[in-house]
C-alpha cells in the first residue's frame, strides 16, 4: 500500500467515522438520560435522508434548504416519538420502553416501505461535492472533506449547548439523577424532549450525508448503520458524548482499515462491529470513557 | 383436582388434538394446513423465548441466530448427497457437509443440540451482562451468525441458501415437537429449578443473596431455550423447504418477541394463545398486501402494511396492556373446573 492509497483510506475512514459518531451521539444522549436504547434512532436517520430526497424531487427545493428543512422536521418526529411511545412508559420497567422502541423502529421502517416503496432511489448530489480534487497522487472528493468538517461543526455546537446553556445543564443534571432534578425545578419532560430533538437532528444530518456518500436510499438503510453507531456508543462508553465521538471514529477506522489491509475479510465487514461489541462488553462493559455504577439493593 | 384426573384430562385433550389434526389433514387445503404448521412452530419458538425472557428474565434478542443454526444443521442432514451435488453450484460442499445424511428426527435433534451448544458457548460470557446490554449482545450474536452463513459457501451455499429441502415437517411432526416442548417447559417450570428461574427473574440480587448460583441457572435456562429455538428453526426449514441467510434477519426475532409480549411474559397459556392468534392474523393480513380486484376495478396491494399493523399492535400492547393477554396467569384444569362450577376462574 503506497502513501496515496493510505491517505485515501484514511480520509474515507474519517468520513465514515464521523457519520457513525453523529448517530452515536443521539444514542448516547438518550441512554445517558433515560437508560433507554432508542431503537427507533436508525429509522430517524433513514427519514432524514428520505425527506431531503422528497424535498428536492417533489418540492424542487435547493439542496441546502431541503437539508435544513429535513433536519428540523426529523427533530420534530424524534420529539413526537418520545412523547407518544416513551413518555407514558417512564415509570414502567426499563425493558418495556425498550420493546416499545423496537416496535416504533419496525413501525417507521414499514411506514417508509408503504409510503416511499422498497425500491432503492438515487440521490441527487450537488456538483460542487462531486468534482474530485487532485493533490499529487491523492484523489479526493470534496465530499470526503465536507462530511468530517460539517460533523465537527455540529459536534462543537452540541458541546456548546450541553456545557454552556441552561438546557444543557438540565440534561447533565437529569443524567445524574432524574428524581432530584425534578425536585430542583428542572422541567424534566421539556429537557428530555429537547434531547430527543437534538439527537434526532444529528441523526438526520448523518443520514443526509450518508446518502451523499453512498447515494442510494432504501427504507431499511438505517438498520445496519444504526446498530453500528449504537455499538460505537457502547464502545466509547455509553452516556458520554466524547465517548460516542471517539467510538464512532474508531469504528470507521476499524471497518475501512481492516478491509484495506486484509481484503479477504471484506465479506465479514458487517460483523466487525458486533465482534467489537461483544469484545468490549466482556472486557470493559462500561466502555472506554464510561463510569461504573453499582446496583443498589 | 387430583393428579390422575389431570393426567387423564390431558390425555383426552391430546387425543382431541390428534383427531383434529387427522381431520385437518384429509379435509383442509394446503394453505390452511401450512398455517396450522406455522402455528405449531411459532408456539415452539414463543415457548423457548418465554423460558429465557419471560421466566428467567434474560432479555435475549438472539433467537434468529439459534433458529438459523438449527435450520442449517437440519437441512444439511436431511438433504441427500445427490441433492447437495446439484445444489452447491458455486463452490463444492465440504466433504463432511456433502456426506452427512440422517433421518428427520435425528436431524431436528441435531439442529437443536448444535443451537444449544452455541447457546452454552455464547451464554457463558454474555449472561454476565445486564438486561439491555444482554439484548444488544445477543442481537450481535444473531447478526454474526447471519454474516458468517453468508460467507461460508462451502457449508451454507452462501447467499443462495438451500432450495428443495425435503418437506418432512408435516402436521404430526410439528405438533409432536410442539407438545414435547410444552411438556418439557411445564415440567421444568413446576420443578424446583423452575422456581429458581422465577426467583432470578423477580430479583437477581435477592436470589444471589439466598445462595443461588445465579449464573449456572441462567446458563441452564438459556441453553434449553436455545435448544428449542434450534428445533423451531429446523422444523421451519423443512416446512418452508427453502432457507437463505436473509431469512434470519432481526424481523424473525421481532415476530417471536411480539408473540411472547402479546401473550404475556411468563405465561405459557399466553404464548399458546398469542402464537395461534398472531400466526393466523399475520396470514390473514396478507390480503392487504396483495392486489384486490372488485369488478373491473383493482386496488393495488400495499407491501409492508402487514408489519405496520403488527408493529402498531406491539406498541399499543406495551403502552396500554403491558402484561399482555394473560399477564403471568395460566389456564389449567383447576381454573377450568372452578369456572365450570360457576365460581370465579
Amino acid at each position: 500500500m503506497n502513501l496515496a492509497t493510505f491517505i485515501q483510506h484514511f480520509l474515507n475512514s474519517l468520513t465514515l467515522g464521523s457519520l457513525y459518531a453523529l448517530i452515536a451521539i443521539g444514542y448516547t444522549m438518550v441512554y445517558g438520560i433515560l437508560r433507554l436504547i432508542n431503537f427507533a434512532h436508525s429509522e430517524i436517520f433513514m427519514l432524514g435522508a428520505y425527506l431531503v430526497f422528497w424535498g428536492i424531487t417533489l418540492f424542487h427545493l435547493p439542496w441546502p434548504v431541503a437539508m435544513v428543512a429535513s433536519i428540523i422536521l426529523v427533530a420534530g418526529i424524534g420529539i413526537l416519538v418520545d412523547r407518544i411511545a416513551y413518555r407514558p412508559l417512564r415509570d414502567a420497567p426499563r425493558i418495556s420502553a425498550l420493546i416499545s422502541a423496537i416496535g416504533v423502529s419496525f413501525f417507521l421502517q414499514n411506514v417508509a416501505i408503504v409510503f416511499f416503496q422498497a425500491i432503492p432511489r438515487q440521490v441527487y448530489r450537488p456538483a460542487w461535492l462531486e468534482n474530485p480534487m487532485l493533490w499529487g497522487d491523492v484523489r479526493v472528493l470534496p465530499l470526503t472533506l465536507f462530511v468530517p468538517l460539517l460533523s465537527l461543526f455540529l459536534m462543537l455546537a452540541l458541546v456548546y449547548i450541553v456545557y454552556h446553556t441552561k438546557a444543557g445543564l438540565g440534561m447533565r443534571a437529569i443524567s445524574k439523577d432524574i428524581e432530584t432534578s425534578y425536585l430542583m425545578g428542572v422541567s424534566v419532560n421539556k429537557v428530555i424532549a429537547l434531547t430527543f430533538g437534538i439527537g434526532s437532528a444529528l441523526a438526520a444530518a448523518s443520514g443526509i450525508m450518508w446518502a451523499l456518500r453512498y447515494p442510494q436510499l432504501q427504507p431499511i438503510m438505517g438498520a445496519i448503520p444504526g446498530f453500528k453507531a449504537f455499538i460505537a456508543a457502547v464502545f466509547g462508553g455509553i452516556g458520554s458524548i466524547q465517548g460516542a465521538v471517539i467510538g464512532g471514529v474508531a469504528l470507521g477506522f476499524i471497518e475501512i482499515m481492516t478491509v484495506a489491509f486484509f481484503p479477504d475479510l471484506a465479506g465479514y465487514r458487517d460483523a466487525f462491529a458486533f465482534v467489537l461489541l461483544i469484545g468490549i462488553l466482556l472486557v470493559k462493559p462500561t466502555g472506554l470513557l464510561g463510569v461504573k455504577t453499582e446496583d443498589k439493593v | 383436582m387430583n393428579r390422575s384426573t389431570t393426567i387423564l384430562l390431558n390425555l383426552v385433550l391430546v387425543g382431541c388434538l390428534g383427531l383434529f389434526l387427522w381431520w385437518a389433514e384429509g379435509n383442509l387445503d394446503g394453505y390452511k394446513i401450512q398455517i396450522l404448521n406455522l402455528i405449531a412452530v411459532n408456539i415452539i419458538l414463543a415457548l423457548s423465548l418465554n423460558l429465557i425472557y419471560g421466566f428467567t428474565g434474560m432479555f435475549s434478542l438472539g433467537h434468529a441466530g439459534f433458529m438459523a443454526i438449527g435450520a442449517y444443521v437440519c437441512s444439511i442432514l436431511i438433504m441427500t448427497p445427490e441433492q447437495k451435488v446439484t445444489l452447491f453450484i458455486l463452490q463444492e460442499a465440504l466433504p463432511w457437509v456433502q456426506n452427512s445424511h440422517a433421518p428427520f428426527l435425528v436431524a431436528v435433534i441435531a439442529g437443536g443440540a448444535v443451537a444449544a451448544l452455541f447457546g452454552l458457548v455464547i451464554g457463558a460470557p454474555l449472561l454476565r451482562l445486564g438486561d439491555d446490554y444482554l439484548g444488544i449482545a445477543t442481537l450481535g450474536f444473531a447478526e454474526i451468525v447471519r454474516v458468517i452463513a453468508n460467507n461460508i459457501p462451502r457449508v451454507t451455499n452462501g447467499a443462495l441458501g438451500f432450495k428443495g429441502i425435503p418437506d418432512h415437517a408435516n402436521l404430526w411432526w410439528n405438533y409432536g415437537w410442539c407438545l414435547l416442548t410444552l411438556y418439557f417447559v411445564i415440567r421444568i417450570l413446576n420443578s424446583n429449578t423452575g422456581n429458581v428461574f422465577k426467583a432470578i427473574r423477580d430479583d437477581e440480587t435477592a436470589a444471589k443473596a439466598m445462595g443461588i448460583d445465579v449464573f449456572r441457572i441462567k446458563l441452564l435456562s438459556f441453553t434449553f431455550g436455545a435448544f428449542f429455538a434450534g428445533v423451531g428453526g429446523a422444523l421451519l426449514a423443512s416446512l418452508l423447504t427453502t432457507i437463505d441467510p436473509k431469512m434470519f434477519l432481526f424481523t424473525l426475532t421481532f415476530n417471536v418477541l411480539m408473540i411472547v409480549v402479546t401473550g404475556g411474559l411468563g405465561s405459557i397459556t399466553g404464548s399458546i394463545l398469542a402464537g395461534t392468534g398472531i400466526t393466523v392474523m399475520l396470514e390473514w393480513l396478507r390480503f392487504v398486501e396483495n392486489p384486490v380486484t372488485i369488478g373491473d376495478w383493482t386496488l393495488p396491494g400495499i407491501p409492508g402494511m402487514r408489519m405496520v399493523v403488527f408493529s402498531l399492535v406491539l406498541i399499543l400492547v406495551i403502552l396500554f396492556r403491558r402484561e399482555g393477554i394473560m399477564g403471568m396467569r395460566e389456564i389449567h384444569w383447576g381454573t377450568v373446573a372452578r369456572f365450570m362450577k360457576g365460581g370465579k376462574a
